[in-house]
């Protein structure tokens, strides 16, 4: 794959180039579902034209969190269930980053739950991959926001009496643009969802379906996996919102009862992202706010000229 | 208590137009050549209510709200009239009023409106009888019959203006200039004409046998009128500050809606976000990304800030943050001004964590010292807060003009560019050695920003490598621990040796006695030691603006040259004084403390007495609303 760099010249992209020369080496769990997202994620980036240095994955807490460890791009390993902030943040003060956020469901949809909807609500250009396993890991075992109902764990050992988060449905009424699943079990559709997220302008949100073999040995690693959008039988319109959260809804339903659709779910290309909107609004700068601090020619406001209204 | 001053109060209820009509007043006087200080007080509610802003004008330097006040105009609150005839809002017209009486001094002057306050109301209050008591004149007038008259009832703090600047014998002139700029059309046109009748009704109708006239002075420099949110986001501005995040919270607010406001023009970002960890959070990610960002909050919210503070200074992420302070615990009184958060914003989020923690006590410093966090964070890659309160930010001053007329510094600080990137440590990979060993002048590694070719790490909240790999080797952990505590120490010696102090100190260096006090109650801290060495005693005062790392060696030298001291707080548990006692880890036997803390910040005389009552041993309790923490073994 060939791409454009940083100062316009044509060289070549592949995967080698976003793996880590030297230590460290994942410590995740050997059969892991992780391994999966930062694999398709080392293939989807070349895809896409991006070399390591204009990417910035932003990273919560548990196993999910070490992915950029793993990856060599400029990377932010932030605190639990803050990714997207920091994400968001990243990406309004140099929209020329390719900003990728990626947590867990614990991490993502539980104690980042309100930064979740409130990003997708406002339809960020950020790419948000959540390693779904349906499980707290590197805690240890413990129910998580999108664990079956029923699911027996050291905190809830009568088997949880909550019903799980809808995950696509909820990031689709919030406002995302862009919405898929995918799962580690798929490594072709996966590579290809994840490039599509990355070029997608506006929030892209990636269930990403990853099995824990360590804590969630219920993992459904092997039941079948249908790609929605190359079944007959789910014959529906991925721009059409009606027909996306009704089939979200069916998916959602049957998820923990054997069958997995994956694919795309809603694809929104029209609705312009908040960078956008910022910016038509005149809320946001045309040039990135970061690059002025390196422009010589720069002309700096002082505050001086904001006192004549209070003399 | 000087008799060539001016203390106005004008009282109504919340959405009266308090605000905006004393906010015109104060700068007429300004304009006019005389120095201001104004004070708000308002209660937690939108509409109605009883509020009142006084403004301080003399012809000398002013800087606190002073003592009591001499001259009341009083509005009514209308938002007590329910229009539903339910009972619901009872009968608080006479409020303004009735609850303005205590502290008007002898002499003084009361306005009040007849046209919303009924005569029935005011014979409750024996109104004649105090009056004659107390020397007061009173000018009942019907301002809002005349509003009315001429447009619309809300009009009537126009006609009020009118009227005291009749009775104290003022030009017009800079008030009607104030309201063209504001208004136009129909509105300046009612306007003006209130004004002008309210003026000339009261010129003929009474004869003044009051001695209060408006002060006279001279500015040889042009005056602008700031509150200190004003300064601090002037500050932020000058300081490079160019993103903003936060949740509105009252009175951080203030700050927030200043920069926001400013920001289109100067090609700045501010974001309203959905809680304040994702305020702080993204003001972390602005600054990871290459901007200089800023957020912060009120108690509450700063509460929700410890986690992303504590991620910002083990990223060495530098960032901003303000603490406007109001009275806690919990939502407290959210309008009411205390210094009760300073051991929280020292101290919150896990560990070994240390930041940067200014609290300056005037407009000047609140200016001054957010310019200079902004550098330090970007210099040292730490986090700084600026501590302040409700008084703080809501109270407007006189500033020189020419105080702000310097270059803005938007640098980096320790920010590498991609030349320099070139000849910096990698590590086999190819990776940019972000916390390496080799380079830490200052105890600072410098840093890359996303995007820069070459300067690939990885920014971990977890103890990390050179590189940024998640790391528990006990070598690196000793060594980066290290190097971020004994920031503190190398930022300190830059203060101490480099910059200019922030500590303030007023009085006569040999004096006997110290006052000690820090933030917004420097202003009447100043003025209690004045007025206490003109009446024979021998004091000095001390204002800390510098509380992390702590202005050490000159609290020390302080109270080294005083035999006692008092340490004069807004909180209950003089916090503090703690601090000294920690820092310094003596002088608890030399340390009274004055507190106070019922919603109100302290006047000049309350220092004073309380200063009398201990440390000149007179044989008297305080009377004021203040509690004094005797000193270790006392």
């Amino acid at each position: 794959m060939s791409a454009f760099n940083a100062i316009g010249e044509e060289r070549e992209i592949d995967r080698d180039e976003f793996t880590p020369g030297v230590e460290p080496q994942p410590t995740w769990c050997p059969g892991c579902g992780d391994f999966g997202v930062l694999k398709s994620l080392k293939q989807a980036l070349p895809e896409v034209g991006k070399t390591p240095e204009e990417v910035l994955t932003v990273t919560g807490i548990g196993c999910s969190g070490k992915l950029n460890s793993y990856l060599d791009t400029y990377g932010f390993h932030t605190i639990h269930g803050r990714s997207l902030p920091v994400a968001r943040a990243a990406k309004l003060a140099n929209p020329e980053l390719e900003v990728i956020a990626a947590g867990g469901d614990g991490d993502g949809y539980g104690i980042g739950g309100n930064h979740w909807i409130h990003t997708a609500r406002e339809n960020h250009d950020i790419t948000y991959i959540v390693f779904n396993n349906e499980i707290f890991g590197l805690t240890k075992g413990q129910t998580s926001p999108t664990s079956p109902k029923g699911h027996k764990s050291k905190t809830q050992p009568s088997g949880s009496a909550k019903t799980p988060l809808r995950p696509l449905s909820m990031s689709l009424n919030a406002g995302a643009s862009y919405i898929a699943r995918t799962a580690a079990v798929n490594p072709n559709q996966a590579k290809e969802i994840i490039a599509e997220a990355i070029e997608h302008d506006g929030f892209a949100h990636v269930d990403f379906l990853t099995q824990c073999p360590t804590w969630n040995k219920d993992a459904r690693q092997y039941v079948p996996y249908i790609d929605v959008q190359e079944s007959d039988d789910y014959d529906f319109d991925v721009t059409d919102r009606r027909e996306a959260a009704e089939m979200m809804y069916e998916t959602e339903d049957v998820l923990n009862e054997g069958t997995v659709l994956t694919g795309r779910y809603y694809v929104d290309e029209d609705r312009p992202s908040y960078q956008e909107e910022k910016r038509a609004v005149g809320e946001l700068p045309d040039q990135p706010v970061a690059e002025r601090y390196f422009d010589d020619d720069a002309e700096w406001e002082r505050s001086y000229d904001l006192l004549d209204r209070h003399t | 208590m000087s008799d060539d001053e001016l203390i106005w109060r004008i009282a109504g209820g919340s959405g009266d137009g308090i605000d905006s009509t004393s906010q015109n007043f104060a700068k007429a006087l300004m304009r006019s050549g005389l120095d201001v200080f104004t004070h708000r007080h308002y209660p937690s509610r939108i509409r109605g209510g009883h509020t009142y802003v006084e403004i301080r004008a003399a012809g000398h330097e002013v800087q606190s709200r002073g003592d009591g006040y001499n001259f009341l105009l009083s509005l009514g609150d209308s938002f007590a009239r329910n229009p539903q005839e339910e009972a619901y809002y009872g009968n608080e017209e006479i409020k303004p009023l009735s609850e303005n009486l205590d502290d008007l001094r002898e002499g003084g002057i009361i306005v009040y409106d007849e046209g919303l306050i009924s005569e029935e109301d005011v014979a409750d209050l024996d109104l004649e009888e105090r009056a004659e008591e107390n020397n007061w004149h009173v000018f009942p007038m019907d301002l809002r019959g005349l509003a009315k008259e001429h447009g619309r009832e809300v009009m009537r703090n126009t006609a009020g203006v009118g009227v005291t600047a009749a009775l104290l014998d003022m030009e017009l002139d800079h008030i009607e200039d104030l309201m063209s700029d504001a208004m136009s059309g129909d509105v300046l046109e009612s306007n003006l004409e209130i004004l002008h009748e309210a003026y000339e009704t009261t010129k003929a109708e009474y004869e003044f046998e009051h001695d209060l006239r408006a002060p006279e002075g001279s500015h040889e420099t042009e005056q602008a009128l700031l509150s200190g949110s004003n300064a601090i986001a002037y500050g932020a501005i000058d300081g490079g500050c160019r993103f903003i995040s936060g949740y509105p919270m009252t009175p951080w607010t203030d700050v927030f809606t200043i920069l926001t406001q400013n920001f289109p023009d100067i090609g700045g970002v501010s974001e309203q976000v959905e809680d304040e960890i994702a305020a702080a959070a993204l003001a972390v990610g602005a600054s990871h990304a290459g901007v200089k960002a800023m957020s912060g909050s009120s108690g509450g919210g700063f509460a929700l800030m410890s986690e992303p503070l504590g991620l910002a200074e083990m990223t060495e992420t530098p960032l901003v943050l303000v603490e406007s302070m109001r009275a806690g615990p919990s939502t407290g009184m959210p309008t009411k001004p205390e210094q009760g958060d300073l051991e929280f914003v020292l101290y919150t989020s896990q560990g070994d964590s240390s930041r940067v923690v200014f609290a300056p006590g005037n407009i000047e410093e609140a200016y001054e010292q957010t310019r200079l966090a902004f550098d330090i964070a970007w210099e040292y890659q730490i986090p700084t807060i600026i501590i302040y309160d409700q008084k703080l930010s809501g109270e407007n001053t006189n500033v020189d003009v020419e105080f702000f007329d310097r270059e803005p510094e938007p640098g980096l600080g320790a920010t590498l560019t991609e030349e320099e990137l070139k000849e910096a440590a990698h590590d086999a990979s190819g990776k940019f050695e972000r916390f390496g060993y080799d380079d830490n002048e200052k105890n600072v590694s410098k840093r890359s920003l996303p995007g820069q070719k070459g300067g690939r790490y990885l920014a971990t909240g977890n103890e990390h490598s050179p590189v940024g790999h998640i790391s528990e080797d006990p070598d690196n952990r000793v060594y980066q621990m290290t190097r971020r505590i004994e920031k503190l120490d190398s930022i300190r010696e830059e203060l101490d040796e480099e910059r200019p102090s922030n500590q303030t100190y007023f009085g006569e260096e040999d004096a006997e006695y110290g006052i000690i006090t820090w933030g917004s109650s420097q202003g009447a801290v100043v003025e209690a030691v004045q007025r206490l060495n003109e009446s024979g005693h021998s004091v000095k005062g001390l204002s800390v603006s510098d509380m992390m790392p702590f202005a050490e060696q000159e609290v020390t030298e302080f109270l080294e040259s005083v035999d006692e001291a008092m340490v004069v707080e807004m909180n209950a548990t003089a916090q503090f004084r703690g601090l000294i006692q920690k820092e310094l880890g003596r002088f608890g036997d030399k340390m009274t403390s004055l507190l106070k803390y019922n919603g109100n910040p302290f006047e000049p005389a309350e220092i004073v007495e309380g200063y009398e009552v201990n440390l000149a041993d007179e044989d008297r309790e305080p009377t004021a609303q203040v509690r004094i923490e005797p000193a270790a073994g006392d």
